[in-house]
């Protein structure tokens, strides 16, 4: 045989490839991958969790904290044979929810057994009502039992049958005190000192940013009038037309923060407990005139295996392990009995604030009004204010 | 099959334009068409409806003018710089580095080795304010002991402006290259003085690298997004940012494809007025 083409072998050849090429695999592609929604009913020795930065103990939060021993995700392998792929690729709810609501609307798997997300956002309501994620099994989580009372019923899910909170968390105001010369202690200051101009950023949450801004404005952030509104979002755009913003962030604020490019910015209470091992000049603290309080909510999307993301949970509510994520983390944890075996754990555990907050810090944190967060006329607006 | 070929020559162009048609029909016409569809929809995620919403573009002209406004004044200004800094380049690399040709034009193209989201995130670490360079600066007084570079427009025009550098400079190379020198010389003779020589015989015979050059910097330019993300701040957000948070934050599906079409008809006339300035023969050479 002649090893060169001839060039009617080419054109042939060539042609046959190409009607090859144009279609079976197009409309295979067309059809979309599998995205891992094979059945969800067997108890796996993998569990893909992803969640947000800065939510989890490590080495280094844990020798901060006191905490001796092997990570949770550690612990969770060797009891139970089920190793963790941690994933932190939620940087914003939306922008979370935009990246898989194309495969679960086409009710296939992502490829996670959990994921998480904030109750002051409308998120959760629409993963329950679109139908994106699947029910617990109770039957594997006894420890559904140390779910402190307040967390019972949420609103998105009155009796918890398709989530458990994570953590809870508090938004307040960071800052790195060697740029700063002082603590920057309500939103007025953030908007206005001149020391801080340029080098402020905001969290691309609205419930998080606005929430403090209609705190410090004097109007309730629980209940929110299209005027109260209004007004948080001149606010900000006074704020950003002076340039004294800088962005809008996510997570992403961390290692600048850290590195000093930004001298204060509305941040995650946790957050900060840990960036400060980066950075020893890092503050934070609830504005003076009041903070926000919010859940983040574990749920088991579509093609998710529910006995092994239900087993992790039953695990994590064991108060021995919460009390471990909640020092570790500096957040707070939904598990009864977390305040004792962090006792045990560090005797001095009671006066950690961000973990343990007192009455009176308490008393000065509200709650998102739920329908600001799902209202989409100020979802738009507060997407033009950013710039988008 | 070979012996319908030679009964019908003149398909025989066609079936080997098939499967290239075939590719851009189904990757971009058909991709175009649902875009164009989208962008007539109304109503919020969940629930978009077909209406022929044609205020969606007028709409969205309207409260993105200044976005659209942006990247065309950005994209224009990094082909501009991309341009002047880099005939001088290319010209000495093709005319000057003899042997060593190969080698320079490697280091234009290694930067693109590495990830372009990689390159633009180098950036953050070269321009932040206790890096380097800012810190040589502040202490030559360029720059006062506040001041920075990054997160302004000049970071993110710079940053577009490296990232895509090789773009303009690799057509330019051509068409520098292919010039033949024996004309330098015969300009020469004919008492032409370098300056002279350089605008009537090098500068035109390389007027369709440039007119490469700045269309392959300019289009992706208009459309780019990453460097104003990272480089920027909300006073630089580009269209492109506004298309993929629209697109992939606030899933507002028809605002979105309706600002792809208005960027894409206005590079279409931007490309036409250029076309027309500069002459059609010079976009082929």
């Amino acid at each position: 045989m002649n090893p060169r083409l001839t060039r009617q072998e080419l054109l042939r050849r060539g042609a046959a490839g190409g009607a090859l090429l144009a279609f079976p695999s197009l409309l295979a592609a067309c059809g979309g991958g599998d995205g891992g929604s094979e059945s969800s009913g067997e108890l796996k020795d993998v569990l893909n969790f992803e969640n947000w930065p800065y939510y989890m103990d490590t080495k280094e939060t844990r020798t901060a904290a006191g905490l001796t021993g092997p990570t949770t995700l550690e612990q969770f392998d060797q009891e139970k044979g089920i190793k963790v792929n941690y994933y932190e690729g939620i940087d914003s709810n939306d922008g979370y929810f935009a990246k898989i609501q194309g495969q679960l609307s086409q009710g296939q798997g992502i490829g996670r057994d959990i994921i998480v997300a904030t109750d002051n956002s409308q998120f959760p309501s629409l993963y329950v009502s679109e139908e994106y994620v699947q029910k617990l099994d109770k039957s594997l989580i006894p420890n559904f039992a140390n779910l402190i009372d307040a967390q019972q019923s949420p609103g998105f899910d009155p009796d918890r049958s398709y989530s458990l909170p994570w953590l809870t968390g508090i938004d307040g105001i960071g800052w790195n005190e060697e740029l700063t010369g002082g603590p920057v202690t309500s939103m007025t200051q953030l908007f206005t000192d001149p020391k801080l101009k340029g080098k402020v950023t905001l969290l691309t949450e609205m419930a998080d940013t606005l929430g403090l801004v209609l705190i410090d404005n004097g109007d309730d952030p629980t209940d929110v009038s299209d005027e109260a509104f209004d007004r948080a979002i001149k606010s900000v755009q006074d704020a950003l037309d002076a340039g004294q913003i800088l962005k809008f962030t996510g997570n992403d604020y961390g290692p600048p923060l850290a590195r000093g490019d930004f001298a204060a910015c509305v941040a995650w209470s946790g957050d900060l407990a840990q960036l400060v091992l980066e950075n020893e000049n890092l503050k934070w603290a609830v504005p003076e005139k009041g903070g926000i309080i919010w859940t983040d909510n574990m749920f088991i999307p579509l093609g998710g295996s529910v006995p092994t993301a239900s087993t992790y949970m039953n695990f994590v509510y064991d108060p021995k392990i919460a009390a471990q994520i909640a020092l570790g983390t500096g957040y707070i944890s939904s598990v009864k009995g977390v305040k004792d075996e962090a006792l045990k754990l560090d005797p001095k555990a009671g006066s950690n604030e961000l973990v343990f907050p007192s009455d009176q810090t308490l008393a000065n944190l509200h709650m998102n009004d739920p329908n600001m967060v799902s209202n989409a006329d100020f979802i738009t607006t507060w997407q033009s204010v950013k710039g988008q | 099959m070979g012996s319908f070929f030679h009964q019908h020559p003149r398909l025989t162009p066609y079936l080997l334009l098939l499967p290239g048609m075939a590719w851009l029909g189904f990757f971009f016409l058909i991709p175009l068409g649902y875009l164009g569809y989208q962008s007539l929809e109304s109503g919020t995620y969940g629930n978009f409806e077909f209406t022929w919403e044609f205020s969606n573009f007028t709409n969205a002209f309207t409260d993105y003018r200044e976005q659209l406004f942006r990247s065309f004044l950005y994209a224009g200004v990094a082909t501009t710089v991309a341009l002047l800094l880099s005939y001088p380049l290319v010209y000495w690399i093709a005319f000057r580095a003899g042997p060593w040709r190969n080698l320079f034009l490697l280091f234009i193209v290694a930067p693109f080795f590495v990830t372009y989201l990689v390159r633009t995130l180098a950036w953050l670490s070269i321009l932040n304010d206790q890096g380097p360079v800012i810190g040589f600066l502040r202490d030559i007084h360029v720059l006062g002991a506040d001041e920075g570079l990054l997160y302004s427009t000049f970071a993110v025009i710079a940053g577009i402006t490296y990232n895509f550098f090789p773009f303009m400079a690799l057509p330019l190379y051509v068409s520098l290259e292919q010039i033949d020198p024996r004309l330098l010389e015969a300009a020469k003779d004919l008492y032409a003085s370098s300056t002279q020589a350089f605008l009537r015989v090098t500068l035109p015979l390389s007027a369709p690298g440039i007119v490469a050059g700045t269309l392959l910097t300019f289009i992706p330019a208009a459309g780019d997004f990453i460097n104003a993300a990272l480089l920027g701040t909300t006073q630089q957000t580009m269209i492109g940012n506004v298309i993929q948070a629209k697109f992939l934050t606030s899933l507002d599906y028809p605002t979105a494809a309706s600002l792809s079409f208005i960027l894409m008809a206005m590079i279409l006339v931007a490309l036409l007025v250029y076309a027309r300035v500069v002459g059609t023969e010079k976009l082929t050479g």
